[in-house]
């Protein structure tokens, strides 16, 4: 942990980002938005209504709906704040003087990443006590949060990955924002079609309930953060899916797998592309 | 002490450098000079371990850039002949950055801080934002970041290209001081003359080869075997042309433009070159006046590179 704080990338880029008044005013528009939006919703809930009071179940619905925002915000917010962190110190010339140094590959690329997903987890952090206020009217337990916590922090950190290692891997940084953009919407959103169709070939043919398995939905499913989330918000939509794919896996099991295979695939690369190889002729 | 053994960099069928067999011994300061694309930067950005070579090896202190990289960069301090600095961060705070980035502990950089910017005349800058520094303020602290995990080699790839007279003259201050000091330095500068009063001893290299290698003093000797003769004419230019293209001492004639005159270099010894002006006087060429020209460093160092255009 000492040695965490005492990465020297890390400590550099955490004060540079907090020294700039950009990253004061995201956070400010952010809770501001969210705010009305939270508070938009208890006000039409309750004047529509005419009930003058917030039930359970809408309290759950706005949870919901803050939940799946918020991950949106992750899926589009990570990629900007990560593609650009190895290839704007190269354009900005200041790479070659850092890969002189002593530090190894792992201590900048973890210094960069980590730095940048610091200031995405404050964000979330900082909209908590708004997020919060759906306790005051029940319908969502701790627990529940806790687990959308997780998957967040899991999902951040495959994705700010993935921008790490396109922002080592390509020279230009809005190359490497646009590649980590396709990513993102690959795994956001290209999986959900492919999930589509997989689920209506499996079917094809066939009087539910479906009666083989179709690993391949299953993988789609799994795969892709919103419907991972789905099941985490409404866990009947998991044994709903199951019946389709015939998987009697969890998808949060593999979600969890998937993910961190693909974090560490994209880290250990980018560690190992960050420098040349000096012996790679011999 | 910096050995290179056939260090050869090669993009697809060109060569950036070519068997390059280079030694620059402790405590000595080596100049390596040579034009724009000659294989300067290529070879320093092989010994700070930036690029990979296609052949040979280089040797920091004995260690080989190829295969202990790692502790090569402990023993370097390299500065760049591009390089950029990063906004908003004070110009102590980027020296503590550096500082860290070589694992030396918070309480000895708050001593050597100071003293680093005391050595690059920046101590009254301490507090400023580093990209609000003039271009060679910058390139005084990058000097001093250099410096800050005490190397004993220092990789210099043109240091003062940019900077104004004054700015200069501080910057070959420091590395005169930095000399004094013990330091190993590879310096390289396009300019000759202006590595000349500081090296023990030269390199130039041209299309990627070291093609002379020596003191300063023994680089400068090699102009005196070839000299640049002026002949002063009125009347038939191409006879006298004519008659100097003849002469197997006689290379690269040059007419310089509106003033009657022609300038070549001349390899022959003063007898020989007794004899050519003899001879032009019996053959009656319209000859007004022929002179030795006086040359500098940056005559040798045009020769050395058959880059001559005089005129």
């Amino acid at each position: 942990m000492k040695t965490l704080f005492t990465n020297p990338v890390l400590v550099k880029e955490l004060k540079l980002r907090f020294r700039n008044l950009k990253s004061f005013t995201g956070i400010l528009f952010y809770l501001i938005a969210m705010s009305v939006f939270v508070f938009g919703f208890i006000f039409l809930a309750t004047s529509l209504t005419g009930n003058g009071f917030f039930r359970p179940d809408e309290s759950f619905m706005l949870f919901s709906m803050m939940t799946y925002i918020q991950l949106g915000l992750i899926l589009f917010i990570t990629p900007a704040l990560t593609a650009g962190t190895i290839s704007t110190e190269r354009e900005k010339q200041t790479l070659n003087i850092l890969l002189t140094t002593s530090q190894t590959s792992f201590q900048i690329i973890f210094g960069k990443m980590t730095s940048s997903i610091a200031f995405l987890l404050l964000m979330i952090v900082s909209g908590l006590p708004i997020y919060s206020l759906v306790f005051l009217y029940g319908g969502v337990s701790p627990s529940q949060l806790l687990y959308i916590f997780l998957f967040y922090m899991l999902t951040l950190l495959a994705i700010a990955s993935i921008g790490v290692m396109f922002s080592t891997l390509i020279r230009k940084t809005i190359v490497a924002i646009i590649a980590t953009y396709g990513a993102m919407i690959f795994l956001a959103g290209v999986t959900a079609f492919f999930l589509l169709i997989s689920v209506q070939v499996s079917q094809m043919g066939m009087t539910s309930p479906a009666t083989t398995m179709s690993p391949m939905a299953h993988f789609w499913a799994t795969i892709n953060p919103p419907a991972v989330l789905l099941t985490l918000l409404q866990p009947p939509m998991e044994e709903q899916l199951q019946t389709v794919t015939m998987v009697p896996i969890p998808l949060w099991i593999g979600y969890t797998i998937f993910y961190i295979l693909l974090t560490a695939g994209s880290l250990l690369l980018a560690v190992k592309k960050l420098r040349v190889n000096m012996n790679k002729y011999k | 002490m910096i050995e290179t053994i056939g260090l050869t960099k090669k993009y697809g069928s060109f060569y950036a450098l070519q068997d390059l067999n280079l030694v620059v011994e402790d405590s000595t300061v080596f100049g390596f000079v040579g034009a724009n694309g000659a294989g300067k930067s290529t070879t320093f950005s092989i010994l700070a371990t930036l690029l990979q070579p296609t052949a040979g090896d280089a040797f920091i202190n004995g260690m080989s850039v190829t295969k202990n990289p790692q502790e090569v960069r402990k023993q370097i301090g390299y500065v760049p002949d591009f390089f950029g600095v990063y906004d908003q961060l004070k110009t102590d705070e980027y020296l503590d950055f550096y500082g860290a980035s070589y694992g030396i502990k918070p309480k000895e950089r708050a001593v050597l801080i100071p003293k680093l910017l005391e050595l690059v005349n920046l101590e009254n800058k301490r507090y400023e934002y580093v990209d609000l520094l003039s271009r060679g303020m910058k390139q005084r602290l990058c000097l001093a970041r250099a410096l800050i995990h005490d190397p004993k080699i220092l990789i210099l790839d043109e240091p003062a290209s940019g900077l104004d007279p004054r700015a200069r003259v501080e910057m070959r201050d420091i590395l005169r001081e930095l000399k004094t000091m013990g330091k190993t330095i590879l310096i390289s500068s396009h300019i000759l003359p202006e590595l000349a009063e500081m090296c023990d001893s030269i390199g130039v290299i041209d299309n990627g080869k070291l093609i002379a290698q020596g003191s300063v003093a023994d680089i400068q000797a090699q102009l005196q075997s070839e000299k640049v003769l002026r002949v002063k004419i009125i009347g038939d230019m191409q006879a006298v042309v004519s008659f100097f293209e003849m002469d197997p001492f006689v290379s690269q004639i040059v007419e310089l433009q509106g003033k009657n005159t022609l300038q070549f270099f001349y390899r022959g010894s003063e007898e020989d070159q007794l004899q050519l002006l003899q001879r032009a006087i019996q053959q009656k060429l319209p000859i007004l006046s022929f002179s030795e020209e006086e040359t500098d460093l940056e005559d040798v160092f045009m020769a050395i590179t058959k880059g001559v255009e005089i005129g």
